[in-house]
């Protein structure tokens, strides 16, 4: 006892205990927090990657977003933005932007998969956002069709219309084709809002409904045209048109066949 | 030919007469064009070249019917197939509607080439028949007239005539009165402004999600987020009614947006604010002829109505930046309840919906 009595008077006995207290709660913090990252599920992301997705982003990124995403006059704040709005921006070819406009365009994707995740894994680590969805998380097998029908035309058909082809908005803006859309994008696009897109939370499109809603939109995707022509299902605009110009003229031809005399 | 010559000849001779008359406007009518006879008039070679044309369309189009029922029977209607330009179609819906339609328009082609080709050329005037009746009919019909007034009395018995004229006059009331509630409204029943004024939303409300019916904590909606949404009854109102009545009013959008953007709204004070933490709820139904809209546009928080275009700012107490709508989208009155769920503060203040005549300036 007394040299245990003896220890506690020492000089170091301060910074010891300040130390072990200070590991303790990290060590409880970490594992509080593993549990409450792995409910909301993002995959682990590496050192390297993070310094690989540093270097990718200081080339192709800052001149807009700045060098720590800060953002600029041109360009939003990337701290916050999550990987899941790198992983859809990129993965979509939208980003990087050629020049600034109403609304990017989807373009060819430059970059590959392994470098995508490695510039989400850096602006993960900015600050924490919406996050990419893991394999499970897009599993749509257990996916209620119907309710997806459902919830996609109450909240997505108004600006992507109902079968899914996208439509105008307004000041040179338009929701795009859900046509080539692959679920990790239809995700990453409902958890982060991208462009003009409102988000929509887990907490109210939990991810049982983004699942049912990823369902709905791949059978859209799978539909076929059993009458030929899908005229960009469109509706009535197109339909019209078509009956007006080919419907019409064709009758008009054979109209003007059958009054022209015969030699 | 030789056996439609009479005809001919009074098509002749009818066009040797007009050349002498006159048109209305006093210059004389256009000589007719001189008769050409085709090549199957003269020559009898061209004759059954025709003829072989329109027998074989009619050939081919009985072909092409038998060609539909081995396609019908042959042909599985799962089976999809690719075309240029056309893109992917079912294999039996091309094969039905090309052999069906081709022997359709066949059997028509075959038929008009058989008239244009070898059935008589000749041109025709038929006299029109005088407008008028013959006098004889004339006469008859107004005999018969006269006396069926005489003989019904229409013309003696006063009473008859007067009662069937007053009744006559009365026909449109009926008519008028069941329009009546235009204008007023009967003192037992809603007006139409009563019942357009009032939805199912209550202070205390909780705010669901539609088509899940969940409620909603004000951290469930970050910013920029959007939530279609309905007041927790309606799911047990609709079963109750059986109608969409009370959805087609309440209908409804959340949207947050940081605070410091909200430049203005509909009401509400520093104790008693409408939102939530920048959380703004707006009815779904545009003002103008009530379409549903969801299209609100995060970046510059303006809400598009698909049908005609009207732009409501929901960042500035949703007032028409442009369109056709007359009047900003109503807003409703937000809180949390106890439990830290988003609940309504009231019914909303103003009609929601297309305007209409009685609900006075708003």
């Amino acid at each position: 006892m007394n040299s245990m009595a003896a220890r506690r008077r020492h000089p170091a006995t301060l910074v010891v205990m300040l130390l072990l207290g200070l590991l303790a709660t990290g060590a409880i913090y970490a594992a509080v927090d593993s549990g409450t990252s792995a409910q909301a599920a993002d995959q682990k992301w590496s050192e390297t990657q993070v310094e690989t997705g540093k270097k990718l982003f200081a080339e192709g990124c800052s001149s807009c977003h700045g060098l720590g995403g800060q953002g600029s006059s041109i360009a939003p704040t990337l701290i916050g933005a999550g990987s899941a709005a790198v992983d859809f921006q990129v993965s979509t070819g939208r980003m990087p932007l050629a020049a600034p406009g109403s609304q990017a365009p989807v373009k060819g994707v430059i970059y590959s998969q392994a470098e995508i995740d490695a510039m989400a894994a850096w602006v993960a680590s900015l600050a924490p956002g919406p996050k990419v969805p893991s394999d499970a998380m897009l599993d749509t097998s257990k996916a209620d069709l119907a309710m997806g029908g459902e919830l996609f035309r109450t909240n997505c058909a108004q600006c992507h219309s109902f079968a899914g082809k996208g439509g105008a908005l307004s000041d040179g803006t338009a929701a795009p084709t859900l046509m080539n859309a692959t679920p990790r994008q239809i995700y990453t696009a409902m958890v982060t809002g991208p462009a003009s897109m409102p988000v929509f939370s887990n907490a109210t499109l939990t991810i049982e409904d983004k699942q049912s809603i990823i369902k709905w939109i791949g059978s859209l995707q799978a539909n076929d045209n059993p009458g030929g022509l899908s005229l960009s299902r469109l509706g009535p605009v197109t339909e019209g048109l078509f009956v007006w110009v080919i419907g019409l003229g064709a009758l008009i031809i054979v109209a003007i066949w059958i009054g022209v005399k015969a030699k | 030919m030789s056996d439609i010559a009479t005809p001919g000849t009074t098509a002749d001779e009818h066009g040797h007469d007009s050349g002498d008359l006159e048109l209305p406007n006093g210059r004389p009518a256009p000589a007719p064009l001189p008769h050409e006879p085709r090549r199957a008039d003269v020559d009898p070679k061209a004759a059954r070249r025709a003829e072989r044309q329109v027998s074989t369309m009619f050939i081919v189009a009985s072909l092409l019917f038998l060609a539909f029922l081995a396609a019908y029977i042959g042909i599985d209607k799962n089976v999809v197939i690719a075309l240029p330009v056309i893109g992917t179609m079912s294999a039996s819906n091309l094969a039905l509607g090309l052999t069906l339609g081709l022997a359709l328009f066949l059997i028509g082609a075959g038929a008009i080439h058989w008239a244009k080709k070898l059935m008589p050329d000749i041109e025709v005037v038929q006299e029109r028949h005088v407008l008028e009746s013959s006098p004889t009919d004339r006469e008859e019909a107004i005999s018969v007239f006269e006396a069926g007034a005489t003989e019904s009395g229409f013309g003696s018995r006063k009473i008859i005539r007067r009662s069937l004229i007053t009744s006559l006059v009365l026909l449109p009331l009926p008519l008028v009165i069941i329009l009546r509630d235009m204008w007023v409204t009967p003192t037992d029943s809603p007006s139409p402004n009563e019942l357009l004024s009032e939805t199912i939303w209550t202070k205390g409300e909780r705010i669901v999600t539609d088509g899940s019916y969940r409620p909603i904590r004000p951290e469930d909606i970050p910013v920029g987020g959007l939530v279609n949404v309905v007041p927790a009854s309606l799911e047990k109102v609709e079963e109750a009614e059986g109608t969409l009545n009370e959805r087609a009013k309440a209908a409804s959008i959340l949207v947050r947006m940081t605070p410091a953007e909200i430049r203005s709204q509909q009401g509400g004070s520093a104790e008693e604010p409408w939102d939530v933490q920048g959380i703004l709820a707006f009815s779904k139904i545009c003002t103008h002829v009530g379409c549903p809209i969801s299209l609100y546009q995060q970046r510059t928080h303006q809400l598009l109505c698909p049908c005609h275009q009207s732009t409501f700012d929901l960042a500035d107490s949703a007032k028409v930046v442009f369109g056709p709508a007359a009047r900003r989208m109503p807003q409703l009155p937000i809180t949390v309840d106890s439990e830290g769920y988003l609940v309504a503060r009231s019914d909303f203040q103003e009609h929601v919906g297309p305007s209409f005549w009685e609900q006075g300036a708003s």
